[in-house]
């Protein structure tokens, strides 16, 4: 069984799950509001789908005191393009819970959490820990924040009673994440923020499923299969500013983001967005955005190796090559009230669609190739759907 | 001393003296009306916003910074 994809996507989970944790604190002298949000999200893409539910609730306890919490599902169904070429098609499911607690004193506001996390070979256990102080008339936020992440990785194997945890394999990683930000207003209509992030991982950091291939002249494709090896360490450097305006002709905003990305695996990236939040009327906004993703490839990733342990260190993760992606996304949402429901403020019915094209520009199709390295260098065309229901109280 | 030594003296004297004072906001809370609109709000949609950086994050070498870290328009 291998299962190299649903890796992908659970690695980065816990990540995404603190930053949820810690969005509605938009502002260091208010707590969030009060809000539930419901949501079904379904991926498809490359042979993969991954849906189910994410439902967050939010309640103020108080004047000072405001929870969490959050229950995340991921169904994966895979066939991917890794799947296809080394393994068979698998199922798998990913739980995630959190509960967050923000505490207000003055304009200060602390933040802190536990995220957990599971699957059949991979479970994560997160502690976070945040604060943010209002200053300077309120014009300026200023926030810091640290989290520490255990993870045990384990390995599945087919079984005649189906598949079971490898008794002999069962490696550790953790992860370590510093963070600091300030959010500026710039002027009556501009808003701007600046992030910095540094990540550091130690352990097991690989997929103990996934392959590299190395040219094999004996083998009848050409290659021959082997296990990749990372290094047992990564640390990355992310920073990303931000502007927000309200355009001065009619009511609506404009969203421009830039994040630059480097690491100690020779990963660099670069990452622009631009979004677009128009309402009609007194009932429904319509969002719009784009997003264009570039990065060159790590260091020791290669589609073709020349020759079996041709280096320490290995990877033929796609998501380490080098490549370029765009996203276009658009969402409608409707507001409504109930005159029976009081305790209701507003509700919102939401509906967002995303079309992201992925172009690798040295990974290639194993699977219509007449020689190796000589196949077509592949493509990933993915659809994202989000339906959610937000409630205010 | 020369007038461009003076212009120096100001320039690097000037920040230090006003380090002192307190900072009036130049944009002043009745101001910052369009500011306060929720279309204006870094995450509008947390557990949209969420679930798809969780997307990217897992088809992407890249990761990190990539929500807004707290602060807003101070307009509470």
């Amino acid at each position: 069984m291998a299962r190299p994809m649903a890796r992908q996507f659970a690695n980065n989970a816990l990540l995404i799950a603190v930053s949820l944790a810690t969005a509605s604190a938009a502002f260091a002298g208010v707590l969030p509001e009060d809000r539930a949000d419901a949501l079904y999200h379904r991926y498809e893409g490359g042979g993969i789908t991954i849906s189910g539910p994410s439902v967050l609730v939010r309640k103020k306890i108080g004047e000072q005191f405001s929870v969490s919490a959050n229950y995340y599902v991921d169904m994966v169904s895979s066939a991917s393009i890794d799947v296809m070429s080394t393994a068979s098609p698998y199922s798998e499911r990913r739980t995630q819970y959190s509960l967050g607690v923000d505490y207000l004193r003055g304009k200060t506001t602390w933040s802190t959490g536990y995220i957990n996390s599971t699957e059949s070979d991979y479970k994560a256990k997160t502690v976070y820990l945040g604060v943010s102080q209002d200053m300077f008339g309120d014009l300026t936020t200023v926030s810091f924040g640290f989290r520490r992440g255990k993870n045990d990785v384990l390995r599945n194997i087919k079984t005649a009673q189906g598949a079971i945890n490898d008794p002999a394999f069962a490696r550790e990683a953790d992860t370590r994440a510093f963070s600091v930000g300030v959010t500026q207003v710039l002027t009556r209509r501009l808003l701007g923020s600046l992030n910095y992030e540094l990540i550091t991982d130690e352990g097991f950091l690989n997929s103990p499923y996934r392959s590299s291939r190395f040219a094999d002249p004996t083998a009848p494709t050409g290659f021959r299969y082997e296990p990749e090896v990372y290094p047992a360490t990564h640390t990355s450097h992310a920073v990303a500013a931000r502007l927000k305006y309200s355009v001065p002709w009619w009511r609506a905003s404009l969203d421009g983001q830039y994040r630059f990305f480097t690491d100690s695996w020779d990963i660099k990236s670069h990452t622009v967005q631009l979004g677009y939040t128009h309402p009609l009327g007194r009932s429904w906004t319509l969002d719009g955005s784009a997003r264009y993703y570039k990065q060159d490839q790590a260091s020791f990733y290669s589609d073709l190796f020349p020759r079996a342990n041709a280096q320490n260190f290995r990877s033929r993760d796609k998501e380490l090559a080098t490549y370029d992606a765009l996203t276009l996304g658009v969402g409608v949402a409707w507001e409504f009230r109930i005159q029976r429901a009081p305790w209701l403020d507003r509700g919102t019915l939401n509906l967002r669609v995303d079309h992201m094209m992925i172009n690798y520009d040295n990974f290639r199709d194993v699977t219509k190739g007449p020689r190796a390295g000589q196949e077509p260098l592949y493509k990933l065309n993915s659809n994202i759907i989000e339906f959610y229901v937000s409630a205010w109280y | 001393m020369r007038p461009a030594r003076y212009l120096v003296l100001l320039a690097l004297g000037l920040p230090v003296l006003t380090a002192c004072a307190p900072i009036e906001p130049w944009v002043k809370p009745y101001e910052r009306e369009k500011l306060a609109d929720p279309i204006m709000a870094f995450e509008r949609n947390p557990v949209s916003g969420s679930y798809l950086d969780h997307v990217f994050e897992s088809r992407e070498g890249a990761r990190g910074a990539s929500g807004s870290a707290g602060g807003g328009c101070g307009c509470n």
